[in-house]
């Protein structure tokens, strides 16, 4: 690959992610009034299509207040972080054949790295904000981030060991025959829930819990900062759905009629729209719950997980052998 | 005290009290109509039935009315007793069966002791549903508006203007269900005390007709504790407020002064805040835009204060502070009494004897409480229209407690025996004045002599107390009437000797001062009251500044003055050329004023001072008693404001100080003390700005003010930020300590569930008795027990009828005497036509009947006046009304020729 | 587990029902006649205002948003000299409705009072004061209350005997 495509590469993944993720305010929308027997944004352009327009313009017009009793600098560069890194692990994602920015061979590793980078963002937004709810919110949101982490790379180990890759595209390749979701329903099922809380998303939106702690670790944020967590937010919805996608339904292999690409879209949309059905249907679990869920059932579940999975893959080379 | 049960709980109660005044003292609520604790009981109205049992062992009881039962040792009531609190209901569903539907459309509403009752019985459904009785209304007067239809037959109307107040013309008419309540005939009411009627009747029969005109309910008034301005008692009342307007003054009970009622001048006076010859903006006189802003004011105050002699004029009817800063101002040296030296001399010796401290001055209170009063040269029904109330139930309450002494069954408090125990008796009161007062039908001896003869029938008395003192010559019957007045001074325990200023006689003033100090000599508590002319002429005579004559002397001398004239009509208080003179003089004059009038009128610039209700201040009355008066409301014109804050502001821009420090009233009052020792211990007459419950300041408006989101709506949908009071511990809104306030901050009487005047019962220690931790005023002369001051003993000159020369008085009047409260348009309506009044025998002299002109020469201006001929007055003398509008100053206590038919065609 | 999948399964069928929403401005609604709505004032049946300045309406509000000042005709008759409601604070609860003694003050099923500006939503007597009666109709407050205003002489209304004669001696 060329320098020139490489480029071309990075900035058409970063357009379309954005557009995506800015989509994603409409979809959301819409999707979440039909579940409740509404119609949603319907009036500003096709399908009310245009209201990603409006509220863009909104946040970008809205007064970006500073309160004069945080931490000004870690303030402003706490939004900055969570975009920043969820886009950075879009890097490692195999879009299609050769569409991918960097094919790392540390891929997974790579993806869990940036994703725990993201907690920096609550903690020090939540922190610099100088108010107890984003306080509490940000402890909330640590706390939920270390617990969920440590299985969260577990549950893909499963992946890992029967491709013996943490190469992306390996992982995809080897899924020719069978998706792991078929071998790994374990790992699947437990990647989905701590995805669905590292991306602190319904039910699991524990760090910024309106009804208990306003907005949580952004209740003093507003304007395109409150923007910044906004696309982050969704961002990292696709982030986990692309991966998701890669790791267990065979990322963009599919039947030949039509490209690889667009099976990518369209099983990454499918797992949107499960995000999006999440928080339709299910409530929020209260916080301690949650983290002795995590601590106390799906980690000793992912360690059986790997456990088995190890012994299984050593048996069976153990035959070949 | 005595242990009685109610409802099966003990309570220790006072004796001597009925047991509806000890329910309500304990704070148990019991409906009553026709008990007031003013006029007593008389168990008309059966409203306040309680169950009343023998003994412990009595399960049946009886029913009985709360309020004619008198407290005993062990009595046994119940209150809660089922079949008193149906009794209680039936009665007033009975009441209320020939009520109309009238409450959204009567000015009782919301304030009605009526609506209080009926909730408190649980009477809340009609049954009855026939046909109901009416009745046609009078016309009563321009104070008062009449609704028979809603009368419920409770009589407390009638005993109060009748009986209390000794009114002739409102009495009950017709029989059985059909009585009524009125005059004889339409007319307006005659009591100058018909204004209580809106209080006194629990529902809507009387009510205000000057509230009625700008009507706004009890709770949509922004209410501050006042001071009434109108005469020199110092009344406690309540000032209402909404857009601005001042809408109605209501009593503030207080056990020193008021007490329940007020007089009409005091109740419907106010309008003159609301008049629309109010001062509002600045203006600098000849210049082509008069009207200036406070920066351009300033501009011009800062030319005309520096390089200049100032000398400041001071008033009696402005506040302490405002003189006090005036004083400062200008300085002790240049500050000079806005009064005539007639008045001042007179003043100056009433502060004299009352800073010897030997005789203690007389509180309406202990006028009530006396049983021996000598009125000496003061019309105090005109003067002192409150006092005269005081001093006619002193004589009721005398003559009941003589009558008790034979008979020691009946209670005091039992208005009706005891009505019919004393039929005519009096109570002793020697009423000795110039002409006939209302007072002379309950007085038991009444002298008319001219002033002179006043104060020599004042020393011949002082000599009757004391032999040491000179002797005066009298005639033979007026010597019986002075052997007789001061048989009665000594043998009554608590006599009060009552003179005052408006006879401009000095001599009656030591006369008076002789008497008490006689009377004290012989062992008795005697008090001494003097009637000033106006709310804070006591106030300003205790600066003890030299008199508005000296200030022109000194004006003709000197060049280059600034005169600085304090909220007075000079031209009120001196001749016209005196005032003219004065204006010629001086270089330059500021003057400071809430209305416009002829001194305005001279003024270089003019300054708008805030009147009682836009600004705090402190009025010493009569009794040397410094009470405080809190802002009502915050004008809309951001220059009116009081006179000591502009004063201020004047002393910065003097000095040349631009950052002028914030005073509050009490700072004010502080410096005063430093300046004036005799002012020692003003600045506490009422808590301090910074005063606070629990941290909360005190709300001005009750819980229940309505509108605060649309009343200024029309002009801009955001509300304003309520605006802020720094000089007092109230604030602008309904927002604050919503408990019971200390008593000199009372802003209005409300309690739940007694939303009517009757309220105050819940403020009261007891039922008619002080309020709680009652703070009235402070006293400013110090009583001395042991004062041996010296007795006066130059006696004036008996009194020589000339020829063809009379000697002028002044005859005021309640209704048009008085500057500020003749802006009302009731009171101009009731205040007399200029008259002159003349005995009998002088106007036969000079051929002259009732109603004829005359022409009256008072210096060197001719008068045309009506003539009236006064049976009364002794020969020599004439009477000319004072202070009414567009009446010149009379050469009062000077004398006049008259000039019989020039005013004839 | 299998709870929550049912959960989702079953919203996830809400895709296929009935829509709630209406698309209203070009679909009206259907108010029922008691809606608490525009709040308007009413005259009697001799077309007189209903409105005699009580003030209750004012005192009821929970948001202080009635301002009126009453006054009086030449004979007697209490109206509002200024009513005042800032729409911009009410919270259409219709306590006023509740409070109001004679059937003035009506609240009624008509919500399309939107501005652009706020001080459009400050409504004087001459934009609440309807000509009609309103919700209920026939009820004419002066010809019940004992005062005379002008509408019937003392004893002409209902259930009123004639004026008492205070000369008469009969029983």
């Amino acid at each position: 690959m060329t320098t020139t495509q490489q480029i071309w590469i990075v900035i058409g993944v970063l357009f379309v992610l954005l557009n995506i993720a800015a989509g994603l305010i409409w979809v959301e929308r819409r999707l979440l009034a039909l579940w409740q027997d509404r119609l949603g944004p319907n009036r500003a352009g096709p399908l009310g299509i245009l209201i990603v327009l409006a509220d863009t313009l909104k946040l970008f017009f809205k007064e970006d207040w500073i309160p004069p009793f945080a931490d000004k600098w870690i303030f402003v560069t706490a939004p900055a972080i969570v975009v920043g890194s969820v886009l950075l692990s879009f890097v490692i994602i195999p879009f299609a054949p050769g569409i991918v920015v960097a094919d790392l061979n540390i891929g997974i590793i790579f993806f869990l790295a940036m994703s725990s980078l993201g907690v920096y963002s609550i903690v020090l937004g939540g922190w610099a904000s100088n108010n107890k709810y984003a306080l509490l919110g940000a402890l909330r949101g640590a706390s939920q981030m270390i617990a969920y982490e440590v299985f969260m790379g577990l549950s893909l180990m499963g992946v890992v060991m029967l491709t013996g890759s943490f190469n992306l595209g390996d992982i995809v390749m080897a899924q020719q025959h069978l998706w792991y979701v078929v071998t790994q329903p374990v790992g699947f099922i437990i990647f989905l829930i701590a995805g669905v809380a590292e991306t602190h998303r319904l039910p699991f939106d524990i760090p910024e819990a309106e009804s208990e702690l306003i907005a949580g670790y952004h209740a003093e944020y507003s304007g395109m900062k409150f923007g910044m967590f906004f696309i982050g937010e969704y961002l990292g919805i696709t982030l986990i759905s692309a991966m998701i996608v890669t790791l267990f339904f065979g990322g963009w292999l599919g039947p030949s009629f039509l490209p690889p690409l667009a099976w990518f879209a369209i099983k990454l949309f499918f797992f949107i729209g499960l995000f999006i059905l999440l928080r339709a249907s299910l409530p929020r679990p209260r916080y301690d719950q949650l983290v002795s869920y995590g601590w106390k059932i799906l980690l000793p579940l992912v360690l059986a997980n790997v456990l088995i999975t190890g012994a299984v893959a050593l048996w069976l080379r153990g035959v070949r052998l | 005290m005595s242990t009685i049960y109610i409802d099966n709980k003990t309570y220790e109660v006072k004796q001597g009290k009925n047991l509806l005044e000890a329910c309500l003292g304990l704070g148990i609520d019991v409906p009553y109509f026709c008990w007031h604790p003013a006029l007593g009981s008389v168990g008309a109205c059966r409203q306040c039935a309680v169950k009343v049992f023998k003994d412990e062992n009595d399960t049946h009881g009886k029913l009985m009315m709360s309020c004619m039962e008198n407290i005993k040792e062990g009595l046994r009531v119940s209150v809660a007793d089922k079949t008193a609190q149906a009794f209680r209901s039936q009665v007033i569903e009975w009441l209320m069966t020939n009520h109309p539907h009238d409450c959204p459309v009567c000015d009782e509403g919301g304030s009605c002791h009526l609506q209080d009752m009926t909730v408190m019985t649980g009477h809340d459904y009609r049954r009855y549903h026939f046909k109901k009785r009416t009745y046609t209304n009078q016309y009563l007067g321009p104070f008062i508006h009449h609704e028979m239809n809603r009368c419920i037959q409770c009589y407390r109307c009638v005993r109060y203007y009748h009986d209390y107040a000794g009114g002739k013309d409102l009495n009950v008419f017709a029989a059985h269900n059909h009585v009524y309540f009125g005059r004889e005939w339409d007319g307006v009411l005659q009591s100058p005390f018909s204004g209580n009627l809106a209080e006194v009747c629990p529902t809507g029969v009387f009510t205000d007709k000057t509230l009625r005109e700008h009507y706004t309910r009890k709770w949509d008034l922004t209410t501050a504790p006042s001071v009434c301005q109108h005469c020199s008692v110092g009344c406690n009342t309540i000032a209402g407020e909404r857009y601005e307007k001042v809408r109605c003054i209501t009593n503030r009970f207080n056990s020193q002064i008021n007490g329940y009622f007020l007089c009409d001048r005091g109740r419907f006076g106010y309008e003159f805040v609301n008049s629309a010859n109010r001062i509002t903006q600045p203006l600098v006189r000849h210049q082509a835009v008069e009207a200036v802003d406070e920066a351009t004011l300033m501009g011009h105050m800062r030319k005309l204060l520096s390089g200049q002699t100032l000398i400041g004029i001071g008033s009696p009817r402005a506040s302490v502070e405002s003189n006090t800063a005036l004083m400062q101002l200008v300085g002790r040296e240049n500050f000079y009494q806005g009064i005539s030296d007639n008045v001042g001399f007179i003043e100056r010796r009433i502060v004299e004897v009352m800073q010897t401290g030997a005789v203690q001055p007389a509180s309406l209170q202990d006028i009530q409480q006396s049983d021996a009063i000598l009125v000496l040269g003061e019309d105090i029904w005109n003067t002192a229209p409150v006092m005269a109330l005081s001093v006619r139930q002193s004589v009721l309450k005398t003559a009941a407690h003589q009558a008790l002494e034979h008979n020691e069954g009946i209670p005091m408090w039992h208005d009706a025996a005891i009505h019919e125990l004393v039929q005519h008796e009096k109570g002793f009161l020697a009423n000795c004045t110039i002409s006939a007062s209302p007072l002379d039908e309950i007085s038991t001896c009444v002298l008319r002599h001219a002033p002179d003869d006043l104060a020599r029938l004042g020393f011949a008395i002082a000599h009757q107390l004391n032999g040491w003192l000179p002797r005066v010559l009298v005639d033979e019957d007026t010597l019986a009437y002075i052997i007789d007045i001061a048989v009665f001074l000594q043998q009554a325990k608590r006599p009060v000797i009552i003179s005052g200023t408006s006879c401009y006689n000095e001599a009656l003033i030591r006369a008076a001062f002789d008497i008490a100090v006689a009377c004290k000599a012989t062992g008795n508590e005697v008090r001494l009251a003097y009637v000033m002319p106006e709310c804070n002429s006591m106030g300003l005579a205790m600066m003890q500044a030299p008199s508005f004559e000296s200030a022109v002397l000194r004006t003709t001398r000197e060049k280059n003055i600034t005169a600085i004239v304090l909220e007075n009509d000079l031209y009120r208080n001196v001749p016209a050329l005196v005032a003219d003179l004065f204006f010629n003089s001086v270089e330059h004059c500021i003057v400071l004023d809430s209305l416009n009038n002829p001194t305005t009128q001279q003024a270089d610039i003019l300054i708008p001072a805030a009147t009682f209700a836009e600004g705090d201040g402190t009025l010493v009355n009569y009794e040397g008693r410094a009470q405080r008066f809190f802002q009502v409301f915050m004008p809309g014109h951001t220059t009116l404001r009081e006179s000591w804050k502009w004063l201020l502001k004047m002393k910065a821009v003097r000095a040349g100080d631009t950052n002028n420090g914030v005073y509050h009233p009490e700072d004010v009052l502080a410096q005063a003390e430093q300046l004036l020792p005799q002012f020692a211990g003003i600045s506490d007459s009422a808590p301090h700005h910074d005063f606070r419950i629990n941290g909360q300041a005190l709300p001005r408006e009750p819980h229940r003010y309505s509108g605060r989101t649309a009343m200024l709506s029309n002009l801009a949908v955001s509300e304003p930020k309520p605006k802020q009071d720094d000089d007092s511990p109230f604030s602008f809104t309904m927002e604050g300590y919503p408990g019971m306030p200390p008593s000199p901050l009372i802003p209005f009487f409300w309690s739940p569930g007694w939303n009517s005047i009757q309220a105050v019962n819940k403020y009261q220690q007891e039922p008619g008795g002080a309020l709680k931790n009652e703070q009235a005023g402070k006293l400013l002369f110090a009583y001395i027990p042991d004062a041996k001051p010296g007795y006066f003993k130059d006696i004036p000159e008996a009194f020589v009828v000339r020829n063809n020369k009379w000697l002028l008085f002044p005859q005021y009047h309640l209704f048009g005497s008085e500057e500020l409260s003749a802006y009302a348009e009731g009171v101009r309506e009731l205040s007399p036509e200029p008259y002159v009044a003349l005995s009998a025998n002088d106007a036969a002299q000079l051929g002259l009947g009732h109603g004829q002109t005359v022409t009256v020469k008072v210096f060197e201006q001719a008068y045309d006046l009506q003539v009236q001929i006064d049976s009364s007055l002794p020969n020599g003398l004439v009477l000319i009304p004072a202070g009414l509008q567009n009446m010149p100053v009379m050469n009062w206590n000077g004398y006049v020729s008259l000039i019989k038919g020039s005013g004839k065609p | 587990m299998l709870s929550h999948i049912r959960t989702m399964w079953l919203v996830f069928l809400h895709l296929f029902r009935k829509k709630e929403t209406i698309e209203y401005p070009e679909e009206k609604v259907d108010l029922h006649p008691r809606y608490r709505g525009r709040i308007v004032l009413t005259k009697d049946p001799d077309g007189g205002e209903r409105c005699v300045g009580c003030y209750l309406c004012a005192v009821a509000c929970p948001v202080d948003c009635i301002a009126l000042q009453a006054t009086e005709d030449e004979y007697g008759r209490r109206y509002p000299d200024f009513f005042r409601i800032n729409f911009s604070r009410c919270i259409f609860c219709g306590f006023c409705e509740d409070a109001c003694p004679t059937y003035a003050i009506q609240l009624i099923p008509d919500f399309e009072m939107a501005e652009y500006n706020r001080q459009n939503l400050v409504f004087e007597k001459e934009d609440l004061l309807i000509d009609s009666q309103g919700k209920y109709p026939g009820y004419n407050f002066y010809r019940v209350a004992g005062l005379e205003a002008g509408v019937k002489k003392k004893g002409e209304g209902v259930n009123e005997e004639a004026p008492v004669d205070v000369h008469s001696l009969l029983p």
